[in-house]
């Protein structure tokens, strides 16, 4: 433990979820719920199950994590928590590193949860590494955790974070591809798309499902990318000194 | 009692909100001893406080805590800060709360139950700070200041909502850490807690009005009532040309 704030911090944040049970349980099987939904809505079109199953892994945790760590941070600044943080002895980097260590093992556990019940009860069929789709998908949550804190800055209630949900994450999923491909978007849409973090995170699963291991690679790398850039702003949004 | 300063203040301003704050604040407070921060709400009491600690913008002058400029990040583990609303988590029990705070400090696991002995909160270490009452919360923020023994102490207005007797029980505790050596500044809306620091600063709109001892105070003022001497010195502030 060369850095224990980073360690408490995560062990921190763990101890506050397990308080929740409640919110456990609706992280592990509100995806479950939503896969068995989409099955039987497809029962007569199993390609498109097949398509949509294994990139809708990566988004929910996305998600979910995208909400629980806005509204965390949110509760952390207005509580007065994060002031009091600010005058210990805890790098800014050891707080966003801890907050990614701890949402990271619970977004392990809800795409471990999603995929066994998706490939072992659905029948989802995947082509490429089943690990390297659980990867990819505990990348999502990353993700999702670095927008989450780096917008919270901008909110002053729980319901402004809750609202960027909709703001930001709904474009995103409309435009990474998942309902219309890139393809055939109009030529400003698939522009734009390109520069949208989901894309990236979207094509990495949907690669890995279809087999193509280098072309999931090259997109798990741009969405690597774009967490570490999250993460950075996150973590100069914090600042010791406030008004 | 050492004669040097643990806090030295010159000049500061802080603006909040297109408001000036505190408006060239000049003071000090010497080490070992208990200092009562003391003004009416908004007086600036908890900018000050928070501009001791760091964490508060400023528009201009120096604040020395410790002999290194406020915020310095060697001060992070000699200062403890405890805000007025306790910033503790309620989803985590009382131990919980401590024993992060102590992890950060890289204080050992006997130093969470020591602290919580100290707030008389051992009975109630395994329960949800939210399932506490107001009193019990301060107690479990201030449990986490007492962590790591620090040596300047700067807490906003700690016994709010706590019962007589456990005032003067922490009142008495906060003595005895000065008598080890600690340097307290303790905000207070009660004036007759006042009565039981070393020196008195009086806050008020932003400005020093006064350094004192409660004893000074009431040789100045002719009375015997905290209140009413303060009411006195601002209204002669007032009268003043």
């Amino acid at each position: 433990m060369r850095r224990p704030a980073l360690v408490a911090t995560a062990r921190r944040l763990l101890a506050q979820l397990r308080h929740d049970p409640r919110t456990i349980a609706l992280i592990l099987l509100v995806p479950l719920l939503l896969l068995g939904l989409l099955k039987l809505l497809l029962a007569d079109d199993e390609p498109t199950f097949q398509r949509v199953g294994a990139p809708l892994l990566g988004i929910f945790p996305l998600t979910v994590m995208f909400l629980v760590t806005s509204v965390t941070m949110l509760r952390e600044r207005t509580g007065g928590t994060l002031e009091r943080l600010m005058t210990l002895p805890l790098s800014r980097s050891d707080l966003v590193a801890g907050y990614a260590l701890a949402f990271a093992l619970l977004a392990a556990v809800q795409a471990l949860v999603a995929s066994a019940f998706a490939i072992g009860v659905l029948g989802l069929d995947v082509q490429g590494s089943s690990a390297a789709l659980i990867a990819i998908a505990i990348l999502n949550a990353v993700l999702g955790m670095a927008f989450g804190l780096g917008l919270s800055s901008l909110a002053t209630t729980e319901f402004q974070a809750v609202q960027f949900m909709p703001a930001f994450i709904l474009p995103q999923f409309l435009l990474c591809g998942l309902l219309v491909p890139r393809e055939q978007m109009a030529g400003a849409l698939d522009a734009l798309a390109g520069v949208l973090p989901m894309t990236y995170a979207y094509e990495a699963l949907a690669d890995v499902a279809a087999g193509d291991g280098a072309a999931a690679a090259t997109a798990a790398a741009v969405t690597l990318g774009f967490c570490v850039l999250g993460l950075t702003l996150g973590a100069l949004t914090l600042r010791r000194r406030t008004g | 009692m050492s004669g040097e300063a643990a806090i030295r203040v010159r000049g500061l301003r802080v603006v909040r909100g297109g408001r000036r704050v505190l408006g060239g604040l000049d003071l000090e407070v010497a080490a070992g001893t208990v200092t009562g921060l003391i003004g009416p709400s908004g007086s600036g009491k908890t900018t000050l406080m928070r501009a001791l600690v760091g964490v508060q913008v400023v528009a201009g002058g120096e604040v020395t805590v410790l002999g290194a400029p406020a915020g310095a990040p060697a001060l992070r583990e000699q200062v403890a800060y405890v805000t007025q609303s306790g910033s503790v988590y309620p989803d985590l029990t009382a131990e919980e709360n401590v024993r992060y705070l102590a992890r950060i400090l890289r204080a050992g696991d006997g130093e969470v139950e020591r602290v919580l002995a100290l707030v008389d909160l051992l009975d109630h270490a395994d329960r949800p700070v939210a399932k506490l009452s107001g009193g019990q919360r301060r107690r479990v923020a201030l449990a986490g200041a007492l962590l790591g023994r620090p040596r300047l102490l700067v807490l906003d207005e700690p016994t709010v909502g706590l019962d007589p007797l456990l005032r003067r029980d922490l009142w008495g505790l906060f003595t005895r850490l000065r008598d080890a050596g600690a340097t307290l500044l303790v905000s207070t809306h009660v004036l007759d807690e006042a009565a039981r620091c070393d020196a008195v600063l009086l806050l008020r709109e932003g400005r020093l009005l006064g350094a004192t001892t409660a004893e000074g105070l009431r040789r100045d003022t002719g009375t015997d009532d905290l209140d009413e001497a303060f009411v006195r010195l601002i209204e002669r502030e007032q009268g003043r040309p």
